[in-house]
């Protein structure tokens, strides 16, 4: 199968502190890889890292290389701008802007230039039809983003990356403010979105890694403990740690 | 008198000095809004709002004073706004952290405190020598564009800094530039309070005096600044802003000074019509502030 992100030798930091030590592996295209490890191991700073959007934090680092379709994104030619398009992210909790349904799917498309009606209309349903949310809101694409339900606004902001039409999804944590029947859906979706994207999740939840994922990494104080097969990782892993936290006895 | 009781009567006797201390501002307030519309509103007339200012009160009038304030406000705002807005989204979006920044910084919040009558005297040196604007009403409205000048800039960085960061992030996740995520998500979310702030500016600037004294605003003006609109080609004309000019607090300190009875009537008289634009332009405020927040759909 292609690789999608060739990490090498990644080390980053938060000013003198060291949030990753050394990480390398592979991530393949259109599958589905889950970074699981306690909290405070580095996962959501890697995650990070793939679409660039630690470069907002101040004091922000990295060392190392991350290769996306063999090229280093933080290679001094490439455009942060263009990286963020081919690599949509959701978040945490659900963000969407303060705008209608339809203007938020088509916000990524109009920061483009890209303003024809007909246009917009089609990747509006498109997308939201891919996020498993048309059914709910075809109604009401004029109205508020905010009275969704939460579930229903994690669903959108998957509609939204999807809208610019980008060849992988980070997913941070998507389900930690969600509740049981919310966080379903969305792990649907995630399964059903793996046949035309790539997906990189960061989740504390060991349960929903074994049950959306192919491949697993485990993280601990900003190293990369294990990689493999999540099947492996969850039935017979290499490591004693990493034994040790799908068991519970930590994390 | 025990632990419990000795608490629960701290608690009431609060509850009453709060209530005291609230009612004083309140009662003080409407008193004078009651005195000023007694003595005053007799007064107010078309005649009054029509009449340029004379020796005999019954005849004198504020419409260059009330004319004078319009031109100073407006100009004001033109100036003040853009350029206080740019000046909060560079320092909160844009600004890099170093001592210089810092610097910066305090100056701004400390020059939202620094007396009127410096930016009085500022203005004096600045537009009207220098520059040689003359006492015009581009000098007063320069001047006081310079004076609320820090209060539009801490309330635009304050209603910038209570946009959430995670909208923010959202925008940039989708390939956004910076001035696009300004643009189109933190602008129009802060809008509601860059304008709570710019109507506090406003209502600071309109009833200023010492500056404009200072600079050499008149006390006696029988004239209008030209006006903006003419019935000859090119059919605008911007030469008002180069027309001396009054504004209501001056012509109302006037006339206050003097010493006939009827002249504190016709002072009472203007503050209710100072009073009035106050409360439209605020008003309007209000109403865009209003048509903002239905935009956005928190």
């Amino acid at each position: 199968m292609e690789t999608a992100f060739k990490v090498k030798n990644l080390k980053a930091y938060y000013g003198p502190k060291e949030a990753l030590k050394d990480v390398s592996f592979d991530i393949l295209k259109k599958t589905v890889t889950a970074i699981i490890g306690p909290s405070g191991c580095g996962k959501s700073t890697f995650i990070r890292c793939l679409n660039r959007m630690n470069d907002l934090v101040l004091g922000f680092n990295v060392k190392g290389e991350i290769l996306y379709d063999g090229k280093n994104i933080y290679s001094k030619d490439i455009d942060v701008i263009d990286i963020r398009r081919q690599i949509g992210m959701v978040f945490q909790k659900p963000n969407p802007f303060p705008k209608s349904i339809y203007e938020n799917v088509v916000y990524g498309l109009r920061i483009q230039g890209i303003n024809r009606k007909e246009t917009l209309d089609n990747v509006v349903e498109e997308s939201l039809r891919k996020a498993a949310i048309w059914e709910e809101v075809k109604d009401r694409l004029h109205t508020s983003a905010l009275q969704l339900s939460g579930g229903q606004q994690q669903r959108l902001c998957i509609a939204r990356a999807i809208a610019t039409e980008p060849e992988v999804i980070l997913f941070d944590e998507p389900c930690s403010a969600l509740d049981p029947i919310a966080t379903a859906k969305i792990e649907d979706l995630i399964t059903a979105l793996k046949q035309e994207y790539t997906v990189v999740i960061v989740t504390h939840n060991m349960q929903q890694a074994a049950r959306v994922s192919e491949y697993t990494g485990f993280f601990m104080m900003g190293e990369l403990v294990e990689f493999d097969a999540t099947q492996k990782i969850f039935t017979t892993p290499s490591n004693k740690m990493t034994e040790d936290y799908i068991t519970g006895r930590f994390g | 008198m025990n632990r419990k009781l000795y608490n629960k009567f701290l608690d009431k006797s609060f509850t009453i000095l709060g209530l005291v201390a609230t009612l004083i501002g309140l009662v003080v307030l409407s008193a004078l809004l009651i005195d000023v519309f007694t003595d005053g509103m007799g007064r107010l007339s078309w005649q009054f709002l029509m009449s340029y200012p004379s020796r005999r009160p019954e005849e004198a009038g504020i419409l260059s004073a009330w004319v004078g304030t319009v031109w100073v406000m407006i100009l004001t705002g033109l100036i003040a706004f853009p350029i206080g807005v740019m000046a909060g989204i560079y320092l909160e979006e844009y600004e890099k952290k170093t001592w210089f920044s810092n610097i910066i910084e305090i100056n701004i919040a400390n020059l939202a405190g620094v007396p009127s009558i410096i930016y009085g005297l500022l203005g004096l040196g600045l537009f009207v020598r220098v520059l040689a604007l003359e006492r015009s009403v581009l000098s007063g409205a320069a001047t006081l564009a310079i004076l609320v000048l820090p209060i539009i800039i801490l309330s635009t960085r304050e209603a910038l800094r209570a946009v959430p960061f995670s909208i923010r992030e959202a925008s940039y996740a989708l390939g956004a530039t910076r001035w696009q995520t300004i643009r189109s998500q933190v602008l129009p979310a802060a809008m509601p309070g860059v304008l709570t702030g710019a109507i506090l500016a406003m209502s600071r600037a309109i009833g200023e005096t010492a500056p404009l004294i200072t600079i050499g605003a008149l006390t006696y003006v029988a004239f209008l600044p030209t006006s903006p609109i003419s019935s000859e080609f090119p059919y605008i004309s911007f030469q008002g802003i180069f027309d001396a000019f009054t504004v209501l607090p001056i012509q109302i300190f006037n006339w206050v000074s003097r010493p006939q009875k009827g002249f504190f009537t016709d002072a009472a008289a203007g503050i209710i019509v100072l009073l009035m634009i106050t409360f439209i332009m605020n008003g309007i405020a209000v109403w865009l502030r209003y048509r903002y927040q239905k935009k956005i759909r928190w």
